[in-house]
């Protein structure tokens, strides 16, 4: 066995030389290269962008892993297994969604209008592909579908413990299919903001301020939580039930987001691409760490304690915020970047609270707000882009995610209603919706 | 006989337990509770609003001893309770007619 293994490994690795070897010829000194040479480094450029997109794309499948578990840990125990339900199903929808309308509404034949082709994504037989594609077609659909359901997991922990879940999913079949490819395609299908000059390398705005404006409008139409806030204007914590699951979730998604910010590159086929995805992976991984350390020490001066779910949030932010530009920014600035985004969440958790907005898991400072921050500092770093297009891309995307959102909410809740009864609010979602309680074995697990 | 009942600091559980072995007690029922006496609550932060726990988590001992014990069982549980702060518990005394022991049908001291 292992001599056999050993021999495995030496192949590969002289395999991988030989590829290096020609993708430096590529970059380098194309005038001395042989034909031959062309055709393998068009392979490897293929191959490598290929599998960018399998990694990276798994990478940010599994920050469905990373929602489910930070909103299981947010969420109060009797309503744990309508959280994690939510998030598979949700998961699954959008990736039916995005094959059946979402991925050719957003990529196909927008040339610098508003929304691609209303048909389903198809993809040549596997011989059929050739180097000129430059990566595998359905390696780019898994990449871009994974984007798209990423949007619908931020919904569901804004609007958690208090929604119906057939309604819920009807909303994100429909976010995932129509909203978020249409102000997808406006930018990455090459739409009238892409021409305009709008820059948003990752998603800070197409993919987390989208999200975040589907969680707001819903938060908005659907109200808070019964018990949330009092009469007389209090606020009353409902803690979580999990911190190590909600911490669990936290670094689940840190992780994905290497893949999300890092494959965003689109290719690994030069020595160029493999530096830039090597940039990103550091300014990502900086700016993160700035939102916690940031949103720690703000947390300390104004509360005297530092809470963990900020710390958590900071994380998050940091990450949102250096989405749209993770690049470009020099090392410095890709901390500041992150840490505004963690000082973002202190100040507008109890802000949103002051409104009686209930967002449980915080998922709006996170991700609508720390994403307008993210775009609206790109021209800081890149070249070519402006505040005023940043502007117009934030608000226009904005706007139709905020009303058409608005729209689908409010027609869910005139046609089959959104919230749970007060008894079932109170008993738990698990008990009456779902059937299966989280925690069964606990006494305590049908309490408020 | 006497039940010698215990409200204590959840981590002084074990101190008393070796106590009232030394004693000579071969048994004893714990309860997590929660309440509140002097101690009163406290107040914790969670996502930048206050809130008050009004009841702290506390453990319950019962313990049925024979009446010669009685006195010696609390002063264990006492002086292996007392952290001298504030919340330390209480200990209740109340009657007991009757003990059963289900595997043998022993009754009272023979019981206990």
């Amino acid at each position: 066995m292992i001599p056999s293994i050993l021999t495995k490994a030496a192949a590969s690795t002289l395999a991988l030389v030989v590829l290096a070897t020609a993708a430096v010829a590529q970059d380098a000194a194309p005038e001395a290269a042989e034909a031959v040479e062309y055709a393998v480094a068009g392979d490897t450029a293929f191959v490598f962008n290929t599998l960018l997109f399998l990694i990276g794309g798994f990478l940010v499948m599994w920050m469905a892993a990373g929602f489910a578990m930070l909103e299981a840990g947010m969420v109060r125990s009797k309503n744990v297994s309508m959280q994690c339900l939510k998030n598979i199903g949700l998961y699954s929808i959008a990736g039916l969604m995005f094959w059946v309308v979402g991925y050719n509404l957003m990529y196909d034949g927008v040339d610098g209008g508003f929304f691609g082709s209303f048909t389903p994504k198809s993809i040549p037989a596997p011989d059929a592909e050739v180097a000129g594609d430059g990566y595998a077609a359905a390696s780019d659909w898994f990449f871009q579908m994974v984007f798209c359901a990423t949007t619908a997991s931020i919904v569901s922990g804004t609007i958690a413990e208090r929604t119906k879940m057939w309604p819920f999913f009807i909303f994100v079949a429909v976010l995932t299919g129509i909203i978020y490819p249409i102000t997808g395609s406006w930018q990455w299908g090459a739409g009238w903001l892409y021409e305009m000059g709008f820059s948003d390398f990752a998603g800070s705005t197409l993919v987390h301020s989208v999200g975040g404006w589907a969680a707001l409008a819903g938060a908005l139409i659907i109200g808070a939580r019964t018990d949330k806030y009092t009469a007389d204007g209090k606020v009353m914590p409902l803690p979580g039930s999990s911190m190590p699951l909600a911490t669990l979730g936290t670094f689940i998604l840190w992780l994905g987001w290497f893949g999300f910010n890092g494959a965003s590159q689109l290719a690994l086929g030069t020595i160029s691409d493999a530096s830039a995805v090597a940039k990103i992976f550091m300014n990502t991984n900086l700016a993160a760490a700035a939102g916690v350390v940031a949103a720690m020490i703000l947390c300390q001066i104004v509360y005297k304690k530092v809470d963990l779910t900020i710390a958590l949030n900071g994380a998050l932010a940091g990450l949102v915020s250096i989405t749209a530009g993770p690049l470009d920014p020099s090392v410095p600035l890709a901390i500041l970047i992150g840490a505004v985004g963690g000082a973002i969440v202190v100040f507008a958790v109890p802000l949103l609270d002051k409104l009686k907005i209930d967002d449980v898991v915080g998922a709006i400072p996170v991700h609508l707000l720390a994403g307008i921050w993210g775009t609206m500092v790109v021209p800081l770093s890149t070249e070519g882009t402006s505040f005023v297009t940043q502007l117009i891309g934030v608000v226009s995307i904005g706007a139709f995610a905020f009303v058409a959102s608005g729209i689908v909410w409010y027609v869910l809740k005139m046609a089959t209603g959104l919230r749970v009864s007060k008894e079932e609010e109170m008993a738990g979602l698990d008990k009456l919706e779902v059937g299966v309680e989280a925690y069964p074995e606990f006494a305590g697990a049908g309490r408020a | 006989m006497k039940i010698v009942m215990a409200v204590i600091k959840p981590f002084k559980l074990e101190e008393v337990r070796d106590a009232l072995t030394a004693l000579g007690v071969h048994g004893l029922t714990v309860t997590e509770v929660k309440g509140y006496g002097r101690q009163k609550g406290h107040t914790e932060i969670y996502r930048g609003a206050e809130y008050a726990v009004s009841f702290l988590p506390k453990i319950k001992i019962e313990v049925a001893v024979p009446a010669d014990l009685v006195a010696s069982a609390i002063e264990a549980i006492a002086n292996a309770a007392r952290t001298g702060q504030i919340g330390d518990g209480k200990i209740f005394v109340v009657p007991l007619e009757k003990a059963v022991r289900i595997r043998t049908g022993e009754t009272d001291g023979d019981a206990l």
